[in-house]
């Protein structure tokens, strides 16, 4: 495969974010010309990944030396063994052509929805402008041949997650919440820096080739500890420390609930389909690394903890896209285990699945709000089916998707991860399994809750309910092919799947799982179909009660109290000190104190020295004579 | 004679100035532009003639120059570059017509004064990079104080008198020191005065090693010699205030990678781990005070406190990745903070205020500002892509990697990282988001002359970002050579301990040559 086409494959997205940033006030007028070349943009994009694809199938890698572009930081300088050079180049095998069409894919259908959804926003070519350098980063982020790159895409999709959060900057909350966003992931960034300068000693380079190489070779330079794995372990933890900000898992996930503030097609492209997967996208990149630290257990264990945590948390949530958020931290999580626990092609599956069916959903939230004048609390909701059946049906496929429904694509993906976590970790598979039961009976909550029963809608916006427009609704139907099929299409046969045959090469290979695979799909399908039964026993025909009847649903319904205790523990103690200690106490008062005590006592000495300069001239004889009585005594008796 | 003719252009502006000055405020303006412009366009060929093979300064007699001065005590006006100083030197001629334009039509009293004094500041703080002469380092090292001296003093706030003399005091006060030790080095090295040929071993190293590093650790400022730094911003005019950022905080570290380092690399290395920890405590420190500041200016003064933390932390570690990174770093603080003090003087002039709690939801009405304020506070943060990321990162890496200290100074010093964004993005949020009172929403964009200021810094804060090895190809060799120096260290315990011996001998010495020094003062009144 030529460089060429991946250099127009990345570029593209850029010109439009280009076009659309530098004259969006001459487009302004014209909605369908710039929402146009946003969609244009990335369908180039689109076409040159599905053409990438095409030569990675057959054999024809993008890797090494070929993919080189241009040299980016060298310093002449020797540092680790060698000197110091980081290059700008393009790795594309079949993980990065699975990542691409994710993006490009999903990304395009999204940029059509939006041309429809964004209808008369004041910012309509701010908007397509940001998302179009989003989908650069994004591809910058996957096709990166080493980790610096990886980390500039990294960096570039956390800036247009902040911008795109915060995009009705006038809204507080939304401001508040993509810096949030923002600030946590830099927590995260810490880990992955250290990460990167932890490998760069160990191997004398970020070159994924390069270390992955020297990695199975064993030449490893050892920089903590007494054993090469030692170092491994600290470099892979730390890099999992930057995907638990950018994947939101336990404890760095608080940023992702109330990055909701965003248009919801942001929701649905940055904050369930792609971004947030790089944390998950980056392990299998290191799959290598992981193995040989052995740390994929703390992964899967952080892993399964989030997905239950989040699905307990989306039990009782009455915002649309809350539930939907918490929804995706508990599937990250899943993504997670599959990962951890060694299982990399299951865990990237999931990825894939989930990108177009929880993409799906969030979309379809997306056709209610629009429906319902932005009314977001499903409790107002209720009997909707009637009136967007198409929103509904399409919702109803992502749904029973993610609850593991038999056959549909989230059933294939998400049981493959349960069952390779059965072998070594038996408690991670039940763990897992109770979040799968969770899952199906929160989604259909949701479901029953919004679409079913009686309507619990206000007049004036009832009179108003409408299906969307054919530019959002055929995103959806197409979305939902996929979404209910594509495990049919890839993830049949376990081991054996097309999914796994394809990208059999980038990964270490997996150990067979044990055990009946029937069995276990018989497993999980019972709990799923039990999570819905359940979801319809209680709330087919009314709403969730409006207060949380006892402590522990009060808990659960405000979310654990996470957020407070972060702001009473970390974020006011940290602004408090700097203000009053370090600052008023310590700058101004202790600092400035001495150098302005030094300056006063000069001048107090000063003004006492001035006294003796009288200008009486006796007084300047005495102490003249008594000076010289002085330095005779001192020369005759004393030297 | 073209580094020469760099150095004293703008003086002669000075003169062409004061003899012209009755031609109007007009012409005064278009003066200093036209020689700043020509400065620099001039300047731009030391880079086109550089020659990067060469590894300590340039031999080409355009630039390197050396005549008797005042032969008596061996002064001689001696001057060259290096792919250090190169950098600096460019970065002064290019910020100073930038400021000369951002000075249109802020100055209301004393315009030509305010032109002669940039203009005389920039000669001395072109000298302060080029001199070679030790001698000649210190005449235009306190020569620069008296220009900055009025343009804080005369065209500043409302306490520009408290912080103008906290500004010179503390300044004079490491000047004294650093006179002292440049005395010290003029009798141990047969009355020299050339910085070329200053080698071996001092006597007591230690003690003159200090004598610099406080001087220039003053200037940087590194904590906790910092506090006059947030007084004199406040108080400075806009364009006192870039100067100040973006050229005279860089003679501090100038200094250090030109002095302290290869001329006493044991005392350096001695004292590392001190340095280092106050470099580390001031990147937190300073972020966390820039977080709570109410004031624009002094939250942008704080995070320099915070930025130049890291270029010290570089510079200390003994390797040459984070070396260059480190005076790459400096060039970028010079352009990225020199930004941010023009876009708060921009919006200062509209809005009379600098206080956080006055702006708010100015993106409405202000687009291509805030475009701009984003850019270059990306840039302060360090998001991959501009030119801080680099820096931090070479920094970062090299000293993580190869640094003469502990990794946990690193993991503290990375930890700024996490804070730039916060208090960065904190005071962005207030300033550019929300709903804009009626105040803040009558308040015009940019204009044509504004954006002129900031395009060429946006320039280069995308080229270094993208392609940074224009800047750090032509600094390796340099930066190799000081590398090699501070790495003369010799690393078999007994060697150290013997030259620690010295060194205490020679602090007994200097406490017995002060007691005399005492007596005889004694004597003499």
């Amino acid at each position: 495969m030529s460089p060429n086409l991946i250099l127009v494959l990345l570029i593209s997205p850029l010109v439009g974010f280009l076009i659309n940033g530098l004259f969006g006030k001459w487009l302004k007028g014209n909605e369908k010309l710039s929402g146009g070349i946003g969609a244009l943009a990335v369908l180039v994009s689109l076409i040159c990944s599905i053409s990438a694809f095409i030569s990675v199938k057959n054999g024809n890698p993008l890797e090494g030396d070929a993919g080189h572009l241009y040299s980016w930081i060298v310093s002449g300088a020797f540092i680790a063994g060698g000197p110091f050079e980081v290059n700008i180049g393009f790795h594309v095998d079949a993980l990065t052509t699975v990542m691409l069409l994710v993006i490009t894919g999903v990304g395009f259908l999204i940029h059509v929805y939006s041309i429809g959804y964004m209808h008369g926003d004041e910012g309509y070519t701010r908007y397509f402008a940001y998302l179009n350098l989003f989908v650069f980063a994004m591809l910058i982020l996957v096709l990166g041949n080493n980790y610096l790159m990886m980390f500039v895409g990294w960096e570039g999709v956390g800036l247009c997650s902040y911008l795109l959060i915060g995009f009705w900057y006038e809204k507080q909350s939304a401001t508040d919440a993509g810096k949030k966003a923002f600030i946590v992931n830099r927590i995260g960034d810490f880990g992955f820096l250290l990460g990167m300068f932890t490998l760069f000693a160990a191997f004398g380079s970020l070159d994924f080739v390069s270390i992955f190489d020297k990695a199975e070779a064993g030449t490893i330079e050892i920089v903590f500890g007494e054993t090469t794995k030692a170092t491994l372990m600290v470099a892979t933890l730390l890099l999992f420390v930057g995907a638990i900000g950018k994947s939101a898992q336990l404890p760095l996930y608080v940023w992702l609930p109330d990055a909701m503030e965003g248009p919801t097609p942001v929701s649905a492209l940055i904050h369930a389909a792609t971004m947030v997967t790089a944390g998950v996208y980056m392990i299998a990149r290191s799959a290598i690394l992981y193995n040989l630290a052995e740390t994929g257990a703390v992964v899967a264990w952080i892993g399964v903890l989030t997905a239950l945590f989040a699905a307990i948390i989306a039990l009782k949530q009455n915002d649309i896209k809350r539930i939907l958020a918490y929804s995706t931290v508990s599937q990250l999580g899943y993504m997670f285990v599959g990962v951890g626990v060694g299982a990399y092609a299951s865990g990237i599956f999931h990825l894939v699945t989930h990108a177009f069916f929880k993409g799906l959903m969030f979309l379809t939230a997306g056709s209610v709000m629009h429906a319902m004048a932005n009314e977001l609390d499903i409790r107002k909701m209720g009997g909707l089916r009637n009136k967007l059946p198409i929103t509904h049906a399409t919702f109803l496929v992502g749904a029973l998707a993610i609850a593991g429904a038999p056959f549909l694509s989230g059933f294939w993906s998400k049981d493959e991860i349960l069952h390779s976590a059965w072998d070594s970790f038996p408690f991670i598979y039940i763990i897992g399994l109770v979040t799968a039961f969770l899952t199906a009976f929160y989604m259909f909550r949701l479901i029953f809750v919004t679409f079913y029963g009686e309507s619990r809608v206000e007049p004036e916006v009832a009179s108003h309910l409408h299906e969307s427009p054919a530019v959002m609704w055929l995103p959806l139907a197409i979305l939902a092919v996929p979404s209910a099929l594509i495990g049919l299409l890839l993830g049949v046969g376990g081991h054996n799947s097309w999914f796994h045959h394809f990208t059999e090469d980038v990964f270490p290979k997996a150990h067979e799982a044990s055990g009946s695979v029937l069995l276990f799909m018989a497993i999980s399908s019972v709990v799923g179909i039990a999570g819905i039964a359940y979801a319809w026993k209680r709330y087919k025909d009314r709403a969730p009660s409006a207060e949380p009847t006892n402590t522990l649903q009060k808990v659960v319904a405000n979310k654990f109290y996470v957020d407070e205790v972060y702001n009473t523990f970390i974020v006011q103690p940290i602004k408090g000190a700097s203000h009053f200690l370090l600052w008023k106490l310590f700058d101004s008062g202790i600092i400035d104190g001495i150098v302005n005590g030094v300056a006063a006592l000069i001048r107090v000495i000063g003004g006492m020295l001035r006294r003796l300069q009288t200008g009486i001239v006796q007084a300047y004889i005495v102490s003249m004579v008594i000076g010289i009585v002085l330095f005779l005594a001192y020369y005759l008796f004393f030297t | 004679m073209l580094l020469s003719i760099v150095i004293f252009l703008p003086l002669l502006g000075v003169i062409a100035i004061a003899l012209l000055r009755g031609l109007g405020a007009n012409a005064v303006k278009w003066i200093a532009l036209g020689i700043g412009l020509l400065t620099f366009v001039i300047s731009i060929r030391l880079y086109t003639e550089f020659d990067t093979a060469n590894v300590g300064f340039q031999t080409n007699s355009e630039v390197y120059q050396k005549l008797d001065w005042i032969p008596g005590i061996g002064a001689s006006y001696h001057i060259g570059i290096d792919g250090i100083s190169l950098w600096l030197v460019l970065l002064t001629t290019f910020l100073t017509p930038i400021c000369i334009i951002a000075a249109w039509n802020s100055v209301e009293k004393g315009l030509s004064g305010f032109m002669m004094s940039l203009l005389a500041l920039e000669t001395g703080m072109l000298g302060v990079f080029c001199a070679l002469d030790l001698f000649l380092f210190f005449v235009f090292w306190e020569s620069m104080l008296i220009p900055m001296y009025f343009l804080i003093g005369i065209w500043g706030g409302e306490r520009r008198i408290y912080a103008t003399i906290k500004f010179v005091l503390y300044t004079m006060a490491g000047s004294a020191l650093m006179l002292v030790g440049i005395l010290a080095l003029y009798f141990q090295n047969n009355n020299s005065f050339d910085i070329t040929t200053l080698q071996g071993q001092f006597e007591p190293s230690n003690l003159l090693f200090l004598a610099f590093f406080i001087a220039f650790a003053i200037k940087v400022p590194l904590f906790p010699f910092h506090t006059w730094l947030p007084d004199a911003h406040v108080e400075a005019p806009t364009v006192g205030s870039v100067i100040l950022a973006g050229v005279l905080l860089k003679m501090g570290t100038y200094g250090i990678v030109r002095f302290c380092l290869p001329l006493f690399p044991e005392a350096a290395a001695h004292y590392t781990p001190l340095i280092v920890t106050l470099a580390v405590i001031g990147i937190i420190y300073g972020a966390l005070v820039a977080m709570v500041q109410p004031d624009l200016k002094k939250l942008v003064a704080y995070s320099s406190v915070s930025h130049l933390g890291f270029v010290v932390l570089g510079l200390f570690s003994q390797n040459g990745t984070a070396i260059q990174g480190s005076v790459l770093q400096m060039v970028n603080h010079g352009l990225s903070t020199g930004a941010l003090f023009l876009l708060v003087g921009m919006i200062y002039e509209r809005r009379h205020s600098r206080m956080i709690v006055d702006f708010g939801g100015l993106a409405k009405k202000m687009p291509i500002f805030a475009t701009i304020f984003l850019i270059v506070t990306l840039s302060s943060i360090g998001l991959p892509g501009l030119n801080g990321f680099v820096g931090e990162f070479m920094i970062l890496l090299g000293s993580y990697v190869g640094g003469a200290f502990s990794k946990w100074y690193v993991v503290l010093a990375t930890t700024g990282v996490i804070l730039a964004a916060v208090y960065m993005l904190w005071m962005f949020q207030r300033v550019m988001f929300g709903t804009p009172d009626d105040i803040n929403a009558s308040l015009p964009d940019l204009k044509p002359r504004e954006i002129a200021v900031l395009l060429p810094i946006l320039l280069f804060i995308f080229w270094i970002g993208v392609g940074p090895n224009t800047f750090l190809e032509p600094m390796a060799a340099s930066v190799k050579e000081i590398e090699a120096k501070v790495r003369v260290i010799p690393e078999t315990p007994a060697v150290g301990q013997v030259n620690q011996m010295d060194t205490d001998d020679a602090v007994v010495d200097v406490k017995t040559a002060t007691l005399k020094i005492n007596e005889e003062e004694a004597l003499s009144k």
